[in-house]
This record gives structure tokens, sequence and C-alpha cells, in this order.
């Protein structure tokens, strides 16, 4: 096959792209130039995309002995990652960047791009692997243990886009072995660092960049029964789960911690309340995808005959951030009832052409066994059934395990991009 | 076997040239020694100087070698406006929009560090410079200097130095031009009255990379860049007499033979530009036949990246280029074409073929043979910038 390898100047991408010579494939390295004004060098640790990155990368197409381009996509990045992750924020949600640009370039623009050039696949060094079943069908499946499984940020992809994926460390053991290798091939990356950092914001001071770009607008905080608690100076550099930063002046009145349980964008309020209603035991999501087969054409689920498309209840796991552990759930596709109970909270954002799903409209939606923390709407919820990937959601509204819950204003809606 | 054909980004060192540099490396010696060794190399490089002068037309002291191109031309550039200015002329720089980066980033960090200001006079269609701008231009106050190219570097178009000297010394404003694309290429002797500084470099005909050369004529001051022992009019550094030497070479073979080998390469070149008329309508030709460079075609291929169509010519064994500069592989829409009037978007389709004195008509219409399917691969692809189908 004709592959190509997207190497980001890191070892994970030069390992895998030499797996793939290793293989017998006609490889072309490729590095993604996803800024406009790249630094010159790494600092530190942090961030990519400098033009060190971009020569490591070379170097390592130069000692596998595989022809290298750089391919400009810096425009492609800041319209479908960049904006969006600005606009996710704006609109009080807390995006995953990494996914967006896996589902929107890797494997969008720069699979369309490599397809038409004449490639047949686009490899990548995440850690997640593919398995063929007996029909031919493609299933995207956690790498194992050890490794630091990336199947949770390739959730987004679809059977199209998984049909021209190739992840040739699906199967390493764990990163040294990686390391171990591309030090054994000479590969000059081997010691590298891992980049951590949202790629874009080197720094990793994301509140400073996003202040940046978003005006902030002082506002006020407020309990769950809207009385005013405090007050704040944007309320977009707060994020669902955050407890530091909020200087409230007057006490909870038992005393305890609060969080903040919800931003508001369009009143520019912030909504705190005590950890437990932090707990959620369903999330919602309208903007979902199959990662492969369907839960019904997998045998997984049965139809839900009641709506087209719809499905039945079954049993999955679901992780809602990269580093999060999976949870017992039961997931169905069903209409959206048009808005989630109490979504009049902030009404005025489910009337944007961005807010809830009409009714009508299907929606994954997905109970927990145990209550779950840390759910933000605009994060993805990743559904898996044993190690494969089935599918995902973008989070759209979250309903609260706490019982102050019962009180009609308390689900969290959120709007859709 | 690759058909190279981007002569104008460096073209391939003949044997001849390769033997003559492998020799005078051999010499031991500074040229600045005064012993017998030191002698020997001083003959290396002063009988390089000669030669090299002598296709230009001028004298031996008019030549400062440089460490190639871009030295020579910041050393003009900036050399000649600290020079000017400390003689009481100001600090305006008047250059045309479609110049090399050599003097566009060397004008600009004037600009930004030294307080000097610039006019950047417009071109036409073909990226000519407009005389009447620049006339424009020196009637509307004093100017420190004016620096310009001798033929574009992207589009091939030659620029109309005479003239422009000739308008530029009426008003009392010395001229640099950056002769590097054209020189080997058409002949400059004898150099135009009112110019006062030419930039060439070895490895455009075939010398080695590293190596070039400022003509700074009598009664030209430039202060130097480079301070330390003041080996040359204007710059010091020890002497590469061997770089000196195989430059000399190669000029000297590109010269000999300078009208044989422009007319085998027009004839090739108007062969290719006819060939892709015919066989690929989607492009269109940015070089302006009648006035350029025999060896360059540029052309545009709009809704297609022009890095499609370099990696698809590069698979199939075609080295060409994309013409335009790009920071860590990043392409930006080449500044000349947009100065041109070529929107942003269709310059991002550029393709330059170059062609070089050993290029063979079957290795043109083995291009034209390749092209068609290129494009039309390159056009599937589109634009990196346009909205992808999958993962919507």
């Amino acid at each position: 096959m004709k592959v190509l390898a997207a190497m980001s100047g890191g070892v994970d991408s030069a390992v895998a792209a030499a797996r793939a010579v290793d293989a017998g494939h006609d490889v072309v390295g490729v590095h993604l130039a996803l800024s406009r004004m790249p630094g010159t060098l790494r600092s530190g640790a942090r961030g990519c995309c400098t033009i060190e990155d971009s020569l490591d990368a070379r170097r390592a197409a130069e000692r596998l002995g595989i022809p290298f381009y750089v391919w400009d996509f810096s425009e492609r990045f800041r319209d479908d990652v960049i904006d969006d992750f600005i606009a996710e924020y704006a609109a009080g949600r807390t995006p995953n960047p990494c996914m967006r640009c896996n589902e929107r370039i890797k494997f969008a623009a720069v699979l369309e791009k490599a397809l038409a050039l004449g490639f047949d696949a686009v490899a990548t060094g995440h850690y997640a692997h593919i398995v063929t079943d007996d029909s031919g069908h493609r299933e995207l499946h956690r790498a194992s243990d050890e490794a630091k499984d990336q199947s949770y940020v390739l959730g987004v992809l679809t059977s199209e886009q998984l049909a021209h994926a190739m992840f040739p460390l699906g199967r390493t053991p764990n990163k040294a072995a990686v390391r171990a290798e591309a030090s054994a091939r000479g590969l000059t990356v081997a010691q590298k660092p891992d980049s951590h950092d949202i790629c874009f914001i080197p720094d990793g001071d994301t509140r400073g960049w996003l202040a940046d770009r978003i005006a902030p607008e002082a506002g006020t905080i407020v309990d769950r029964d809207g009385a005013q608690v405090g007050s704040h100076d944007g309320a977009t550099s707060f994020t669902v789960g955050q407890r530091r930063g909020l200087n409230l002046g007057v006490p909870a009145p038992d005393g305890r911690p609060r969080f903040v349980l919800e931003v508001r964008p369009r009143s520019n309020e912030v909504v705190v309340g005590p950890r437990e209603a932090l707990a959620v035991r369903e999330l919602a999501g309208a903007r979902f995808t199959w990662a492969g087969l369907d839960p019904v054409a997998s045998g997984i689920a049965v139809a839900d005959s009641t709506a087209p498309d719809a499905v039945a209840e079954f049993a999955c796991e679901v992780q809602v951030r990269a580093h999060a552990d999976p949870v017992p759930a039961r997931a169905r596709v069903v209409p959206s009832t048009g808005a989630a109970p109490g979504a009049a909270a902030d009404a005025d954002d489910a009337g944007s052409p961005a807010g809830l799903p009409s009714a009508g409209t299907l929606e994954l939606v997905v109970t927990v066994q145990e209550p779950l923390h840390g759910v933000a709407p605009g994060q993805t919820a990743v559904i898996y059934v044993g190690t494969r990937v089935l599918g995902q959601c973008t989070i759209d509204r979250t309903v609260s395990a706490d019982a102050h819950s019962d009180s009609p204003s308390d689900a969290v809606p959120a709007t859709a991009s | 076997m690759t058909i190279y054909l981007d002569h104008a980004a460096t073209s391939p060192m003949p044997r001849a040239v390769r033997e003559r540099y492998v020799e005078a490396l051999e010499v031991v010696g500074n040229p600045s020694s005064i012993h017998s060794s030191g002698q020997s190399a001083r003959a290396l490089l002063d009988e390089a100087r000669a030669r090299i002068a002598a296709t230009l037309g001028v004298d031996p002291i008019e030549v400062t070698f440089t460490g190639g191109g871009t030295e020579a031309v910041n050393l003009a550039v900036k050399g000649m406006l600290w020079s000017r200015r400390a003689a009481g002329h100001g600090s305006r720089i008047l250059a045309p929009a479609a110049e090399h980066h050599a003097t566009l980033d060397a004008v600009q960090w004037l600009v930004d560090h030294e307080g000097a200001t610039v006019d950047w006079l417009p071109v036409d269609a073909s990226g000519r410079l407009r005389l009447d701008a620049l006339e424009a231009a020196l009637a509307s106050g004093p100017a420190a200097l004016l620096t310009m190219l001798w033929a574009n570097n992207e589009v091939g178009t030659l620029q109309p130095v005479a003239e422009a000297a000739a308008l530029a010394a009426a008003a009392g404003v010395p001229v640099h031009v950056d002769a590097i694309a054209a020189y080997g290429q058409v002949p400059l002797a004898p150099v135009p009255v009112g110019v006062s500084a030419v930039s060439i470099s070895a490895h455009k005909v075939g010398g080695p990379v590293g190596v070039g050369a400022l003509v700074l004529r009598r009664g030209t001051e430039v202060e130097p860049l480079l301070h330390g022992g003041a080996q040359q009019r204007g710059r010091s550094g020890t002497m590469d007499a061997a770089g000196a030497a195989a430059f000399a070479h190669a000029t000297e073979l590109a010269h000999d033979a300078l009208d044989d080998r422009a007319a085998h390469k027009r004839a090739l070149r108007d062969r290719l530009a006819e060939g892709i008329r015919d066989r690929v309508p989607e492009a269109r030709l940015s070089t302006d036949l009648t006035d350029s460079l025999p060896g360059t075609l540029h052309l545009r291929v709009p809704g297609a990246e022009g890095d499609s169509l370099l990696f698809l010519l590069d698979q199939a064994g075609f080295a060409v280029s994309t013409g335009s500069a790009c920071q860590a592989g990043v392409p930006e829409p080449s500044h000349v074409l947009l100065a041109m009037g070529v929107s942003p978007s269709e310059a991002r389709g550029s393709l330059r073929i170059s062609l070089g004195p050993d290029t063979t008509a079957a290795e043109i219409d083995a291009l034209l043979d390749a092209l068609p399917h290129a494009t039309r691969q390159a056009l599937a692809a589109g634009l990196a910038a346009r909205q992808p189908r999958l993962g919507r």
C-alpha cells in the first residue's frame, strides 16, 4: 500500500513510520504545518509544531530513507480546531482540540488530500489498534493496558475514516518499548519528551491564552438557587468542576468548598455548588458517531422500533476524558425531547442556533451506574464495549445525580456547536 | 533517474568545474599571507577575480567576493544605505514589490531597526517594474538608493534595468541590481550607466554554494557588514581562493556559450509552454515568454496547491519548484504573484520549471506526458483550506 506517515517530529510517529516501512508499504513522511507562525525552537518539554519539530520529523524520515514533505494545513487547523476551541469556551463548554484535530484534520483534510494524491492510508503514532472482523468490517480497539492507550481521542472516527487509518503502534506493550525501538533504529528522537499540552498553546497557559481571545466581562457567581455569592472577571475562564480561583465573598451555609457547576455565557453567570452537585447520572449528545458498524449491526444492541435509527438500551462503558477511567453505563439512542428537564435555566442559550437539539433529533443518552464526576458540556463521551470503541457523542447536557436535582433548574443545558 | 528542472534553485556543478575546484583546494595558503604559499593562493584568487570581472565588463578591483548571493545583496542594500545616510542623503529606499526575499528582508530590517523608509514600487502583470511609478517616486523627494532585480527569480521576467538606472542617475540616486537569477543566463555586460552595484552568485551558474560576489563600481562606497581584517573592499574575512577559482571556471563555461545555451533553453522552454497550452488547459502561464530568462517557466493551476503538484511530479521523477520561499515548509502565497495581481488562492497553485544547459527535448516531453495527470490529481486534492467532506 501507499502510506502517508504523518510525522509530528515525535518518537511515536517516527516509529510508526518505520514499522510501516518494515511492513513493506511504500511510505512517504508528511509533517503537517499547523501554525502560520511556528516558533523556532521547542521550549523545554512543552508544545509542538515548531520548526525544530519539523526538522526532527525530517531527520527521522531521512534516517528511514523515505521521501518527506511538509503540508500546510494551518488555515484548516485554525478554522476547525483553534476557532472551534475558542467558540466552545465562549459558549461555556470544554472542548478537546486533539480530538477535533483527529476528526477534522488528520483523518479528514489530510486523509482526503492523501487519497486524492494516490495514497491508500494515513498512518499515525497513536496507541490504538484496528481489528478487522470476518466480514471485513473494521473495529477500533484500545491499545494494551500498560501502553498509553489513545483510543479515546480517536473515538470520533467513522467507518469511512477508519477504512484508511493505520496505527502501527497499536499492539506495542508500552511506551518504553517504542523508545527502545527508536533508539535501536538510530532515530534521534528516541528520548524526545512527550508533548502534553495543547500544541497551539505552547506555554501551557490556556486561561491566559483564552483571555487574549475572548474579551472577559465581569459578572456574577450564583448558587443553585440563583442567589449571588460572588463576582468574576469573565465567565468563560471557568470550567465545570473547577474549585480554585472563585474567591467567593459569601461562605457556603455548610462551610464546605464550592465548585463550578455550570457556566452560562449568555447571562455571564457562573453557578457554584457543593461537590456532590457535580455528580452526574446521565449525559447526552445529539452529535454522535459510530466508529465502525453501529451497535445494532454489531449485534450489541437491538433496534428500538419506536423511531427510525433509534437503538434500545445496551450495556457499555463510558469514558469522558482522555485519561479518565471508563465506568459501567447503559446507552441508548432515542429522539430528543427537545429540551432537558429544567433547561430553562439559561433558556436564551437554548434558543440560539447552537442550542439544544430540537424535538425528534436523535440523541445518544448514557446513564452511568455510579455517579460520574467531572463531566462538562463540550467534552466527548466515548462508548466502549470491552476494548472496542463503539462510538461517541459530544456532551450537550447532563443530569445531576444530586438530590437537589429534583428541583427543575438543575439539568445543565449547553449549546451544541 | 530524476529529471532535474530546478536550475533556478541551484544548477549542478559540471565535472570540469568540480575538477578545477578540487585542484584549487589542493593549493595551501591563505591569500592574505605574505609567504609564497599565500601568494599561490592569492594568484588563484586574483585570476578568478579578473575572469569574473571580465564577464561583466568591469575592473577586477570592482569585484568583492562574498559568502554567497544573500550576503552580496545584504552588503549592497545595508552598506549603501548606511554609507549614503552618512553622506547626508537620508535613508529612503526605493524597491519594486516583487524583489527576492534577500532584498525584501534586508530592506524590512533597515526599516525596523535603522529608521529607514521604503517605497515599494508596483510591478505590472508580468512582474516588471513600472517605470512611471519609479519616475514618480524619484520626483517625489530624495532617495538614498534604488535596489532592483535584473530578472525575477520566480517568473523570470527581465527588468528594465538600463531605463531605471538612467532615471535614477538623473536624480542622483545610486542603484543596486540583484542579478543573481540573470547572471550567466543573459548577457549583463556592459553594466548600464547608473548601476553602482551588482550581486551575483556562483551556484546558480554551476559553481559552488557559499560563493558570491558584489560588484561595486568605482566611486561606490559601502559600509561593511563584517569587520575583521578588511581583506577586500567592503568586506572582511579570509578569502576563499578555491571557491573563487571554481566560480570563475563555472561562469566562464556559462559565458563562453551564453548565446547558444540561451537559444537551446529558450527553444525547449517555449516547447514546454506550447505543450502546456495544448495539454494542460487548466494551467495559466505567468511567464512573459518574449522578455524573460530563457530557461524559466512559471505556471499556476487555480484550485490546486503547488505543493501537491510538486509532490506528484517528484514522485514521478521530476524535480521542480513552487518558486516561492517557505518558512518551515509553510508555503506563503508568493509576494511576486500577489504583486502581479494574482489572487492569493490562485498563487497557491504555483509551479516553476527552470531548465539547464543540458536539459533535453526528451526530458521536456516526459514532463509534458506527466503534467496533465498530475494537474488533474492535484486539482482533485484541491486547496488545503477547503472544507473536507470527512469528519463532518
